[in-house]
């Protein structure tokens, strides 16, 4: 008999969303997670979250329209429209749950502008609007009484006859390796920002969901979007909110000038971060910026504005660069942020091909959501605000849909080997000689690599030396030693592992930015530098093989929205 | 500068009974924290150093431990700040908790503590169509203690945890002070009852060390002492918590200074004799170490200028 009838990998916010609703719809649902739920990254997500719920002149179609927009027509814009329709109702669910939401004179929910969108429709909780969520979600958990193993790392996903029937996972304080077995598995892991050196992502973010079912034969799509934030902190590369500019605060070079007013005449600080990251390095590289930085400037803001709505990141700033945004600009630059490509899915947020007919690969059983997921709301570009948006619409989805079908599964017995298995691969792991490699220095060398020519401008060479550098570290990967040879919580094995994530993650997305001949969203190629659609309005999507990355196309959804020159 | 940390190490793996304590001396840059320092000792000198850590900017919680014995997250924590001239900085695991392995306690006495608090929002009747309406000014409010982010610093520093284990603690407090000043709550007067007993919201000895090492600000103890106003506030004034602050105001008001005799008396009631003697031999302990004033009890004097302190005590309660 099945441990469990669904169970979700990965315990942020679209984790605990999906957690919630197979519990909602009765079924015997648990979570689990490598770090405690409330550990998760979703905490990090400072500005807000997006819907068409205020009234006034915004609407579900205009919400739609600038995600579409923001995406440069790659989104799907079958799952754009689900996610937007879903919002409003899903803003109200997590007010119910609990969530302080800001409001507005009337004691009804406020909002606040955010970077493309033709409306203010950002719902926000100060400039801890993740955290705020996270924290809320984790206490529906604990009244559910949801089981959650904590702090529990999974090591492989248990397949049988092309279906997934659970997962092999580590007890991190104990070291015990155990199989969990599940009639659905909900993948909701997060992204890989840890393959680039500096991110904003939190050392968790390692693709860890992207990698297994990866290499289980599921379908990595649009791998080459990576978004990188236009306004990440000097030095350690800690983000501050598109809020801030939301709020009013400028963009200024080195010469004081606001210089987005050259390259987005209308929106300015507001347009996609695509666009905002791509003019900062425009200006740096052209020698207007100091120290490989431009300035995020809040002082017209006043000390009231900053203090109340932008505490957190005035905190940050202070701590960790020393600069106090009240009276002083602040050094930023552009920094890896979120991957808007992932596990490709349908709208039911199922990873694999229901119909067998559309021509990409999946494992029966395995669901995605949240940025481990590509559904595809987000395309070449993400709004600001619209990520926390996915995690609960499709997370939600998940849940119940896992749930449909697990109710369809018979109950079934695994077989021994899957955890002999893995017990031998990781005692091999123990009885590798030390060769003198450490982790920690290859990870820095493929964030480093990842980071160089991966990054807001790339270009055919690039892209290849990447590839052939993530090439020659999984070479090197597996000869890599594991040192410390404890059971108890031994970190040393677990960021092994991670790498192994990531590499896999990091071939896919040098795969994926090597197949796309255009500039497109956050893949901009300076040897290419046009949108091509007639040729490239596809998605790339990337299969796992022991010869290597196996990259080809899959076509976008559309329904209303033709591709237009995209101005802000 | 030179870094030289100084980690108490325990391996439950290892035959050797306890813990101990290992240097380590690195080159870091000037702006290091001593997060920054510990992973650069973990990546590149000894792997086997076991401490939790995730987002670096003080929002996850992951990383609070001691840090030259005040409990501190240590991603915040500049090494310029705590070693100026390069000395030995002592690093140790939380204190009031179960060590797991070297930095990284077991979670779930702190965990425990926040489930008995009920910590989840509970409305009463059918939920509106659309949000609850509430004024922005009590959505703010909750901004604080909202900003708790689980890192057990504040268990850590308790002082009355390292004496009663059973003491609810700052942080499981100021989580069911989010509640009970939450406008949406139903069950208010059914927590505050609970919160009332012992074990709650009277056992915290406002020693203001939560307040102090509390990286966000949710300043624990003022929300434990917001609680306690609420409690009153409600009625419920006979508890052995309530009748003890009351007795306190009442014969400092009229006296001028503490009556510490009758406040056992008013606090635990003129029948309670097993917590009277208890609080006899206190006494008797305290007067033989010389602190406690003679002429206190049934010797109480009004002190010289007590009426002043009487006037203070009436416009105050205008």
């Amino acid at each position: 008999m099945a441990d469990h009838d669904v169970l979700v990998v990965g315990a942020g916010l679209a984790g605990m969303r999906a957690a919630i609703s197979a519990y909602r719809s009765g079924a015997d649902v648990a979570m689990m997670s490598k770090v405690h739920p409330v550990r998760s990254h979703s905490n990090a997500a400072q500005g807000g979250i997006n819907a068409a719920l205020g009234g006034g002149e915004d609407s579900v179609d205009s919400h739609i329209y600038d995600t579409v927009k923001g995406s440069d027509y790659l989104g799907d814009q079958d799952a754009i429209e689900l996610m937007c329709n879903e919002a409003p109702q899903e803003i109200i669910n997590l007010e119910h749950m609990g969530v302080i939401f800001n409001r507005d004179d009337e004691g009804r929910l406020g909002t606040r502008a955010f970077g493309g969108a033709s409306y203010a429709r950002t719902f926000f909780v100060a400039d801890i609007t993740g955290q705020a969520i996270l924290h809320v979600m984790y206490e529906q958990i604990l009244k559910a009484g949801v089981r959650s193993y904590e702090e529990w790392f999974v090591t492989d996903l248990i397949i049988e006859n092309g279906e997934c029937r659970g997962v092999i996972a580590m007890e991190m304080l104990t070291g015990k390796i155990q199989s969990i077995t599940a009639k659905a598995v909900i993948l909701a892991t997060g992204g890989v920002g840890r393959a680039f050196e500096p991110s904003t992502n939190a050392l968790i973010c390692t693709g860890d969901g992207m990698a297994l079912a990866y290499r289980a034969g599921s379908t990595l799509l649009d791998m080459e979007m990576v978004q990188y934030h236009p306004t990440t902190l000097a030095g350690n590369g800690v983000l501050l909110t598109e809020a801030a500019r939301g709020e009013g605060a400028y963009l200024i070079n080195s010469e004081g000038e606001r210089f987005m007013e050259k390259y987005a005449p209308k929106m300015k600080e507001l347009a996609s971060r695509d666009v905002v990251s791509r003019s900062e390095a425009t200006e740096i590289e052209e020698g207007r910026g100091v120290d490989g930085c431009v300035f995020l400037d809040l002082r017209h803001l006043g000390a009231e504005t900053i203090l109340t709505r932008l505490k957190y990141i005035h905190e940050v700033a202070y701590d960790f660069a020393g600069v106090d945004m009240v009276t002083e600009p602040v050094p930023i630059r552009p920094g890896q942020h979120y991957i808007m490509g992932g596990l490709k899915t349908d709208v039911d947020t199922r990873a694999w091909d229901v119909t067998g007919t559309a021509g990409w690969n999946g494992v029966k059983g395995l669901f995605a959501a949240g940025e481990t997921a590509c559904v595809s709301v987000h395309g070449g570009n993400r709004l600001g605000a619209n990520s926390l948006l996915e995690t609960v619409v499709f997370g939600k989805i998940a849940g119940e849909k896992a749930v449909e079908y697990a109710r369809e599964q018979k109950d079934f017995t695994i077989a021994d080997t899957h955890l002999s298995e893995t017990k031998e691969r990781i005692k091999g792991l123990f009885d590798r000689a030390d060769n003198g490699e450490r982790t920690a220095a290859v990870r820095m060398e493929l964030g480093q690599v990842m980071n160089q020519h991966m990054a807001v401008f790339r270009n055919e060479e690039g892209m290849q030396l990447a590839a052939a550098k993530v090439r020659e570290l999984q070479e090197r990967y597996k000869k890599l030693p594991v040192i410390h040879k404890g059971a108890v919580y031994n970190t040393d094995l677990i960021f092994h592992m991670e790498l192994g994530n990531m590499l896999d993650c990091a071939e896919a997305i040098c795969a994926g930015g090597l197949l796309r001949k255009e500039s497109r969203g956050a893949h901009f190629r300076k040897d290419m530098p046009e949108r091509d659609d007639e040729n490239w309005m596809k998605h790339t999507a990337v299969t796992f093989s022991e010869e290597g990355p196996q990259a080809t196309t899959l076509p976008v959804a559309m329904t209303r929205w033709e591709p237009q020159k995209r101005v802000y | 500068m030179q870094a030289n940390l100084r980690v108490r190490r325990y391996d439950p793996e290892s035959a050797e009974q306890g813990s101990h304590l290992q240097d380590y001396q690195i080159e870091v840059p000037d702006h290091f924290t001593v997060l920054d320092a510990l992973m650069k000792v973990r990546e590149e000198d000894d792997p086997s150093l076991a401490l939790r850590c995730s987002c670096r900017a003080s929002i996850c919680g992951s990383c609070a431990m001691t840090v030259n014995g005040r409990a501190s997250l240590v991603c915040k924590t500049k090494m310029l700040d705590v070693a100026p001239d390069g000395q030995a900085v002592l690093v140790e695991p939380m204190n009031n908790q179960r060590v797991v392995k070297d930095l990284v306690v077991d979670l779930q006495f702190f965990w425990g503590k926040v489930r008995a608090v009920e910590p989840y929002l509970q409305p009463r009747g059918e939920e509106p169509e659309g949000e609850y309406i509430a004024s922005n000014e009590s959505m703010l409010n909750l901004l604080t203690p909202m900003g708790c982010i689980m890192c057990g610093a504040c268990v850590s520093a308790c002082t009355v945890l390292e004496v009663d284990k059973n003491f609810l603690g700052p942080a499981a407090l100021a989580k069911a002070y989010r509640f009970v000043a939450d406008p949406r709550d139903d069950e208010t007067q059914q927590r505050l009852e609970s919160l009332n007993e012992s074990s709650g919201v009277w056992d915290c000895t406002r020693c203001y060390m939560c307040v102090d090492v509390c990286p966000k600000g949710v300043a624990p103890m003022d929300r434990i002492m917001d609680l306690r106003e609420s409690i009153i506030e409600a009625g419920m004034t006979n508890t052995p918590g309530a009748r003890h602050i009351e007795s306190f105001a009442r014969t400092v008001a009229h006296s001028g200074s503490l009556d510490e005799p009758m406040l056992a008396i008013d606090t635990w009631g003129r029948t309670n004799i097993i917590k009277l003697m208890d609080n006899a031999m206190l006494g008797f302990r305290t007067l033989r170490r010389g602190k406690l004033p003679l002429r206190s009890g049934p010797f109480h004097p009004r002190r010289p200028g007590a009426d002043a302190v009487g006037r203070i005590f009436k416009r105050l309660s205008k």
